[in-house]
């Protein structure tokens, strides 16, 4: 029973674990802009690619690397 | 309960510090220094941070950020605390933390220390903390537009400048960096030159086969730099191969250079961005690795506390501690590059101005800390092999023999014997005189890998060590030229509009070719030089760094006085005065020391007598025109940013005695006040 609850909790650790690195590459940012993007007026989302590129580009035109 | 846990951490903390003061003249564990730093951290953070964000900033959670005003799903985007922090601490970490640390160890392990605990506690992470919050209350604005309305065009204008031309110099010394530890050593050079088309493969599957598969595109894209680590190796024993993986530095520079130059016009997706998530994941990762493998093994620091080069006469660089130990270990204490993102791409992410602490106070904790682990990397290892590794031919000499007789004549013993195998436990031809302090640290990191997690793999650790430094090192010199290239064309497009669009190919050209040159030309004088050329570059890195500090510090309590908190203002006031001072004290020295090993026209001065006497050899004697007019272009140079520096001292004191007197001033450019979402 108790090897049950320590493996649901590692699961746990390790399921949050993906979701930080996701978020913080930038992986799952489109599944969010497609979130958002169904609740809000305008045209049709940006497909996949066109938001990745969208994305870099504007990414890379600011300071976001230092020494 | 949380005043039980302060007292504990003091007292913690308080015996740790003892414990690095009593055992001045025997070898310490470095445990004490970690124990150390991360008390100090913790309280710091608990106590200091906490304060200057609920008294001095006036931090107010009920307030509604930029992200959620402007929530477009693009760039401002409401994100949780935690991962706002990876991007935050991912953007700000970068090699200047791991070379500045190595190069300071010349004067002990304490001094360096001292200073990025207590630089970074009282400095850097305020003035972090203190623009990310002021840039959140302006709608996100830059630290440059900042200077613009709350000083005026002046401040806007020195904050432009002094970017662009940190950025140049930045480029130059990481540049040379890499030449170092690629110079003579095949197994170093394919592995680094392999990231390039791994990066690129990377860049294609992102682009075309599964767009925006981030995660899936990095893991691949980390294994194959770790099989290219590895195939190094293999380089190395192939006599084909090895050979046309063996260059000497100036073909090395001419390398990167080119690199530079075409990474530049290359759109991003094909190499920046991909080789910048490669990097970011092994940053991280390295980070973790090497925190944990310190405290498993917890290792003797060999170096002394101090050495007798805290009179000036240092191997590395010249200068006395005072004010050179600031200005070397920069940004791992107070880097001014930090203001600039903690007000670009950061405050626009921020959900809650309840984060600002964790983001901006706290990534610059763990920026110190990776610090801290450079220093503790470079002074375990004995001292004679650290200044072995670290210190020019034109300083120890050539061959050697010669080398290890001067070395060990500082009474820091080391033999040919034990350099050689060293050398052949690191998987390299020689360690002589690899400048730099990427190969030192390498050497450094891999004893602590090696230790812990194996130590017949001491040669794959160690090029382990270099293609880490390497790969982001190669995204900050991508990056860098792209922005500097930016910058450039905003300033021509004043003097010609066409050339102030970014995307009109003629004018990328011209701007690229511009940026590239300036860093080029640094980095070549680097190469050339027989010092190792770090020795110049670093410091006027430094100063550079800490002049935009001073100006980041000096927006800062010119708008905390000007928003009617001069009772407080001595909380950004009083690192400005102090980083006015030691990049003053250190500029002219640099400018006036009689000194030729600290005082640059100096050093023009008395390197074109001995050229006019024909004292110097043939070799240095057919360098010697290029290297004095690079000295004296420096010493200008460092005249100028100090101008700079106090220009915008002096415009943040017209800005605060106007307000103090009552006298009309430009509006306060703080957005009105908007409640959260609740």
């Amino acid at each position: 029973m108790r090897a049950a609850g320590a493996r649901k909790v590692l699961w746990q650790a390790v399921a949050a674990g993906v979701c930080w690195l996701r978020a913080l590459s930038g992986d799952d940012a489109y599944d969010r802009y497609l979130t958002r993007h169904a609740g809000a007026a305008g045209g049709p989302p940006l497909s996949r690619r066109a938001f990745y590129r969208e994305r870099e580009e504007r990414k890379w035109s600011g300071i976001s690397r230092c020494c | 309960m949380n005043r039980i846990a302060g007292v504990l951490l003091a007292v913690v903390g308080a015996v740790a510090l003892a414990g690095i003061a009593l055992h001045r003249h025997e070898p310490i564990n470095a445990l004490w220094i970690i124990t150390a730093a991360v008390c100090i951290y913790a309280l710091g953070y608990r106590f200091y941070g906490a304060w200057v964000a609920a008294r001095v900033l006036a931090v107010d959670p009920s307030r509604a950020t930029p992200a959620e005003r402007f929530d477009n799903g693009r760039d401002f985007v409401p994100t949780h605390r935690w991962i706002a922090f990876g991007h935050h601490f991912a953007a700000i970490a970068g090699p200047g933390p791991l070379v500045g640390p190595t190069l300071a160890a010349q004067f002990g392990y304490l001094p360096g220390t001292l200073w990025i605990l207590v630089g970074s506690v009282l400095g850097g992470c305020v003035q972090d903390m203190t623009i990310l919050l002021l840039s959140i209350r302006r709608d996100g604005r830059s630290l440059g537009q900042m200077a613009r309305e709350e000083l005026g065009p002046l401040g806007g204008f020195a904050a432009l400048i002094g970017t662009l031309l940190i950025m140049i110099l930045l480029i130059a010394v990481l540049g040379l960096v890499v030449v170092n530890a690629m110079k003579h050593s095949p197994w170093s050079t394919a592995t680094v030159f392999a990231t390039v088309p791994v990066a690129m493969l990377v860049g294609v599957h992102l682009r075309h086969l599964r767009p925006g598969r981030i995660l899936e595109g990095s893991i691949i894209g980390v294994a194959l730099m770790l099989l290219a680590v590895w195939g190094g190796g293999w380089v190395d024993t192939h006599a084909l191969l090895r050979g046309l993986c063996d260059w000497s530095s100036l073909p090395l520079a001419g390398f990167v250079i080119g690199y530079g130059w075409i990474a530049a016009s290359l759109p991003v997706w094909l190499l920046l961005a991909p080789r910048d998530y490669l990097s970011t994941f092994l940053k991280l990762g390295t980070v973790a690795l090497l925190a944990i493998a310190i405290v498993l093994l917890h290792p003797q620091i060999r170096m002394p506390a101090l050495t007798s080069f805290v009179d000036g006469h240092g191997p590395l660089f010249g200068g006395r501690i005072f004010p050179f130990v600031f200005i070397t270990i920069a940004c791992g204490a107070v880097s001014g590059f930090h203001a600039l993102v903690a007000s670009g791409t950061t405050p626009k992410l921020i959900a809650s101005e309840a984060d600002v602490r964790l983001i901006g106070y706290g990534s610059m904790m763990l920026e110190s800390f990776v610090a801290i682990m450079a220093i503790i990397a470079a002074t375990l290892l004995d001292p004679g092999v650290y200044f072995a590794i670290n210190t020019g031919a034109g300083v120890v000499g050539s061959t050697p023999a010669a080398a290890v007789h001067t070395i060990s004549s500082w009474g820091f013993p080391v033999t040919v014997q034990q350099m050689q195998a060293l050398a052949r436990q690191m998987g390299e031809a020689t360690l002589f005189a690899r400048t730099g302090g990427a190969p030192s640290l390498a050497v450094g990191m891999a004893s602590i890998f090696g230790s812990t997690f194996g130590r017949g793999l001491l040669s794959v650790w160690y090029h382990f060590a270099i293609m880490f430094e390497a790969v982001f090192i190669l995204s900050t010199l991508d990056a860098g030229t792209r922005v500097g290239r930016f910058m450039l064309q905003d300033l021509l497009g004043h003097v010609y509009a066409p050339l102030g669009r970014t995307s009109w190919y003629p004018s990328v050209l011209v701007s690229s070719t511009l940026v590239v040159a300036g860093w080029g030309y640094f980095l070549y004088v680097g190469v050339i030089d027989p010092n190792g050329g770090v020795n110049i570059l670093w410091p006027l890195f430094g100063i550079a760094n800490q002049m935009l500090a001073a100006i980041a510090l000096s927006v800062a309590t010119g708008i905390l006085v000007k928003s009617g908190r001069a009772r407080h203002a001595w909380v950004t006031l009083g690192p400005l005065a102090w980083l006015a001072l030691v990049t003053t004290a250190a500029a002219w020295q640099k400018i006036a020391s009689p000194d030729p090993h600290i005082g640059l026209f100096a050093a023009a001065g008395a390197l074109a007598a001995q050229l006019s006497a024909g004292t110097l050899p043939p070799q240095a004697a057919a360098v010697a025109p290029q290297l004095i007019f690079n000295q004296r272009l420096d010493a200008w140079l460092t005249i100028l940013f100090t101008a700079i520096l106090w220009l915008v001292i002096l415009d943040m004191s017209r800005v605060c005695v106007r307000k103090l007197r009552g006298l009309p001033l430009s509006a306060c450019s703080e957005a009105p006040y908007q409640a959260a979402r609740p």
